[in-house]
C-alpha cells in the first residue's frame, strides 16, 4: 500500500484575525500548524502502512517555511516528504491548488504507484472542503468524504471499506482502489512521535518541486488560474439567547400557559 | 466484517497487490536521514535567551548540539518585559539588528515615581541611541527567539520542540556521579551527551533534581504580568514624544505596585505598548491582591491612562521572575552539567535586567564547553571555569553589588510607600505658585517630611540605600 497524504500549513486559528479593511487573514507573526484534520489523515495513513506495509508520502504546497510542517509529518513516521513551492503557485484558489496537487501526485505516480490518497475534510483557515474532492475529480478517482473509520482493506480485490459521516447517521461504503479519502477528527487518535524519530526528522532533507519539475500549464496556476475572489468575509452575528421560563417562578400549569401563549403567534394553525 | 488481514500473507510491500518499483537513487539519498546517528556532545535544555545563546555559540564552535524546547516553537513560551539589550546580543550574533525582528530602538528611558494621583519623573534621552550599535530595543520574545532559533539551526544545532526534559541520565563512577544525558517525556526518550546545559528558566526542576538548589521560597520570586495593547504607530510617537521609529521605556515605582516591592513598566513597540508589573510573590500573597488587579490599577492611574486611551488589549502574558539575587545563585556547575539564565537565578532586579545576563551566561557556558571538548574532560574540574568566567563578567559582579537589595526592600516598605508620597508632597509644594516664599515652602516641606518619618530614620534609610545600590 503506497499512500499519499496532502497537508496544508495553516495559521493557528486560535490566534487568527481578519483585517476588516481588506477582508483577508492577518497572518503576520501568527504561528503555523499543520491543518488538524490533515494530521488525522496522516495518522490513518501511518496506521494502514504499519499493518499492510508500503510507503507514506506527504505533500504540501506553500512557501519554504512549510518545510517545518513536513518535517513534523516525518517525525510522526511518514517515509517521504515533498514541498511544492514556486512563485507561480502563490495566490492559488481551490481550483488552482487542486490542479497543482493533482499534477504533483501524477508526477509521484510516475515514480511509484499510489493506492490511496488521504486528505483532511477541510482546512481550518478557508473551510472550503474543496481541494480533496478537486484532486479526486482531476485524477478521475473515486472520492469518499467525511470518513470516520476505515473498516479495512481487501488487498486481493483492491477494495476498501469505510464508514462515512452523513447527516442522518453513518454510511458504510465499499469502494474500488485507488481512491481518495477525506477524514474527520473522530477517525483516530494522533500518535506522539518517539524521540529518535523527532531528532532524525530535524535532519530530513525535504524534496522540493517547483513547476520546472511539474511542467504544469502556467495559465492554470496561482492568481492567473484562480477565478475565485473574496467578496466579503466576516464573523457571523452571535445567536441571541433563548428565553427561559423558570419553572420555579410559577406553577407548572401557569408556565405551560405562558409558553403556549408565546408559541401560538408563531404557529400557523390550519382553519378547521 | 474483519477485512484487515484477510490475506494473512499481505504483510509487506513485496506481496502488495500493486507492485512497487525499486527505489531510485534520489529516493535512496532521501532515506539516508534515517541513519543519522543520535549522538550529541552537548544538550541544551530550553530555547530561551540563555539556551539560544548557548546553543548558537556551541554550534558555531563545532560542538554537536541538541536543543530541546518544550513549547510548540522557540519563543512560544518565552515571556519578558520586552527589552533586549544590544551589546550582549551583539556579542553572540554580531550585527543582529540588521535582520532580527525588533520593535523600536530605545532612545529615552524614564523613571516615574508614582503617588496616588501624581508622578515625579526623571529621564534620559539621547538620539545617539538611534544609531548603530544602539543600546537596547523593545522586542517580542516570541518573534525574536524564533528568529534566533533559526540562526542556531543554520549554525548546525539540532532543534526539537514539544519535548519536556524530565530527568537526567547519570554515569556512576567510583568517585563521582556525572550527568551523561537527559530523559524526556517521549517514547524512547533517553538521549546521551557529554554535557547538559540547563537553561529551562525560573523554578528549575532539573537544578533541584541535581540537589544544587533547594525549593525556592515566595520571597525569592516575583510574578510579572503584562499586556500588549495595540495603538497606531503615529499615536505612540505623539504620546511618547519621539521621532518615527524611536522608542521609549518607562519604569514606574511606588503606587504602580500598590506600595509593594516591585516595579511597573511601559515599553513602546512598533504598533503596540507592553505594559506590566512585577511584584514579589510573598508581598503579593500578604496583600491578598491578584497581580492583574495591580496592573489594572496602574493602568487607571491618571499619569498612565492617557497613554493607553483607545488601545485594544491583544495579549496577556505572565512569568515568574527569580529575584533571589546573589545569595540564591546555586552552584552553577557539576560533573557534566552547567546552569544558565533564570534557572541559575541570574536576574538583576534593581536594573530590571535578566535577558542580557541569561544570554551572557549561555555564551560563557558554551565557551567553557568548547574548551572542555578540547581537553576531553567534562568533569566539574574543567567546568568550574564557567563560574570563574561569570565572576569576571558583569553578571556576577552586578549581582554581588546588589546582593543586599532584596533584603533591604523586603524589610523596608517605605521605599515603595512613604518616599514616593513624600516626593509627591515636596514636588507639589515646590511647584505650586501661591505667593508663599520659597524659604517658607522649604521649611514646610522639611517639617512635613520629618514629621512622617524621623530625620534619623530617613538618614538611616538613605544610607542603607546608598550602601546597597551605590
Amino acid at each position: 500500500m503506497n499512500i499519499a497524504v496532502c497537508l496544508k500549513q495553516v495559521p493557528d486559528t486560535s490566534e487568527v484575525r481578519i483585517n476588516p479593511k481588506t477582508n483577508t487573514l492577518m497572518r503576520e507573526g501568527i504561528p503555523s500548524i499543520i491543518n488538524p484534520y490533515d494530521v488525522h489523515a496522516l495518522e490513518e495513513a501511518l496506521t494502514i502502512r504499519d499493518r499492510l506495509g508500503g510507503r507514506v508520502t506527504v505533500l504540501t504546497m506553500g512557501p519554504p517555511q512549510a518545510t517545518d510542517s513536513l518535517r513534523k509529518a516525518i517525525s510522526y513516521g511518514a517515509d517521504h516528504a515533498i514541498l511544492l513551492t514556486d512563485r507561480a503557485f502563490a495566490g492559488s484558489d481551490t481550483l488552482a491548488t487542486s490542479y497543482i496537487l493533482a499534477g504533483a501526485l501524477n508526477q509521484l505516480m510516475n515514480r511509484e504507484p499510489l493506492d490511496l490518497i488521504l486528505c483532511g475534510k477541510q482546512a481550518i483557515d478557508g473551510d472550503t472542503a474543496q481541494v480533496g474532492p478537486g484532486i479526486a475529480s482531476r485524477l478521475g478517482w473515486p472520492l469518499l468524504t467525511y470518513v470516520t473509520k476505515v473498516d479495512g482493506i481487501e488487498p486481493t480485490n483492491h477494495v476498501i471499506q469505510v464508514q462515512r459521516k452523513i447527516e442522518v447517521g453513518r454510511e458504510v461504503v465499499r469502494c474500488q482502489l485507488p481512491a481518495l479519502i477525506t477524514v474527520v477528527k473522530e477517525i483516530n487518535e494522533i500518535r506522539y512521535a518517539p524521540l529518535p524519530d523527532l531528532i532524525r526528522a530535524a535532519h530530513y532533507p525535504v524534496e522540493v518541486w517547483t513547476n520546472a519539475e511539474l511542467g504544469l500549464d502556467a495559465s492554470q496556476l496561482g492568481l492567473k488560474g484562480s477565478p475565485t475572489w473574496v467578496n466579503k468575509i466576516g464573523t457571523p452575528p452571535l445567536r441571541e439567547k433563548g428565553e427561559v421560563l423558570a419553572g420555579s417562578d410559577v406553577a407548572p400549569t401557569e408556565a405551560a400557559r405562558i409558553l403556549a401563549d408565546k408559541l401560538i403567534p408563531h404557529i400557523v394553525v390550519p382553519n378547521r | 466484517m474483519a477485512l484487515w488481514g484477510m490475506n494473512a500473507s499481505f504483510k509487506n510491500r513485496e506481496e502488495s497487490f500493486m507492485t512497487v518499483q525499486e527505489p531510485t537513487q534520489q529516493q535512496l539519498n532521501q532515506e539516508r536521514w534515517r541513519d543519522v546517528p543520535l549522538e550529541f556532545e552537548a544538550i541544551v535544555v530550553g530555547a530561551g535567551p540563555a539556551g539560544l545563546a548557548a546553543a548558537y555559540t556551541l554550534a558555531k564552535g563545532g560542538v554537536k548540539t541538541l536543543l530541546i524546547e518544550r513549547g510548540d516553537f522557540p519563543g512560544s513560551k518565552n515571556v519578558m518585559g520586552g527589552i533586549l539589550y544590544s551589546y550582549p546580543t551583539h556579542q553572540v550574533i554580531s550585527d543582529f539588528w540588521k535582520e532580527a525582528p525588533l520593535e523600536r530602538p530605545i532612545v529615552e528611558q524614564r523613571a516615574w515615581l508614582l503617588a496616588e494621583e501624581s508622578v515625579v519623573t526623571i529621564g534620559f534621552k539621547d538620539p545617539g541611541f538611534y544609531e548603530e550599535p544602539y543600546n537596547n530595543f523593545s522586542v517580542f520574545r516570541s518573534r525574536f527567539d524564533r528568529w534566533m532559533a533559526n540562526k542556531t539551526v543554520e549554525a548546525g544545532a539540532t532543534l526539537i520542540t514539544e519535548t519536556v526534559v524530565t530527568d537526567f541520565l547519570f554515569e556512576e563512577r567510583a568517585d563521582r556521579r556525572k550527568v551523561a544525558g537527559v530523559v524526556t517525556n517521549r517514547d524512547h526518550g533517553e538521549i546521551r551527551a557529554q554535557v547538559v546545559l540547563i537553561c529551562e528558566g525560573a523554578n528549575s526542576i532539573l537544578t533541584q533534581r541535581l540537589g544544587l538548589q533547594e525549593d525556592l521560597s515566595p520571597g525569592d520570586l516575583a510574578v510579572g504580568v503584562k499586556e500588549v495593547i495595540a495603538l497606531p504607530k503615529g499615536a505612540i510617537e505623539d504620546r511618547f514624544n519621539v521621532e518615527k521609529g524611536q522608542g521609549v521605556t518607562i519604569e514606574l515605582i511606588g503606587e504602580s505596585t500598590q506600595g509593594m516591592f516591585g516595579m511597573g513598566w511601559i515599553y513602546t513597540n512598533k504598533d503596540t505598548l507592553s505594559i506590566g508589573v512585577g511584584v514579589m510573590i510573598n508581598q503579593l500573597s500578604r496583600s491578598g491582591m491578584n497581580p492583574n488587579t495591580v496592573l489594572e490599577k496602574m493602568k487607571q492611574h491618571p499619569a498612565v491612562r492617557p497613554l493607553l486611551t483607545g488601545g485594544e488589549t491583544k495579549e496577556y502574558l505572565a512569568k515568574i521572575i527569580p529575584e533571589g539575587g546573589y545569595h540564591q545563585v546555586p552552584k552553577l556547575y557539576d560533573h557534566g552539567v552547567l546552569i544558565c539564565g533564570d534557572a541559575a537565578m541570574l536576574v538583576n532586579g534593581v536594573h530590571r535586567e535578566g535577558s542580557n545576563l541569561a544570554m551572557t551566561s549561555g555564551k560563557l557556558a558554551a565557551e567553557t564547553v568548547i574548551e572542555a571538548k578540547k581537553k576531553g574532560d567534562f568533569s566539574s574540574v574543567t567546568l568550574k571555569a564557567y563560574h570563574d568566567r561569570l565572576q569576571d563578567s558583569f553578571v556576577l559582579k552586578d549581582l554581588k553589588k546588589y546582593e543586599n537589595a532584596s533584603a533591604l526592600f523586603q524589610s523596608n516598605p517605605h521605599f515603595f510607600t512613604l518616599y514616593p508620597k513624600l516626593a509627591r508632597y515636596s514636588a507639589r509644594e515646590l511647584f505650586t505658585v501661591d505667593n508663599v516664599s520659597k524659604k517658607d515652602k522649604q521649611k514646610k516641606i522639611w517639617h512635613e517630611v520629618t514629621s512622617r518619618r524621623g530625620i534619623w530614620n530617613i538618614a538611616g534609610d538613605m544610607y542603607r540605600l546608598w550602601r546597597t545600590l551605590g
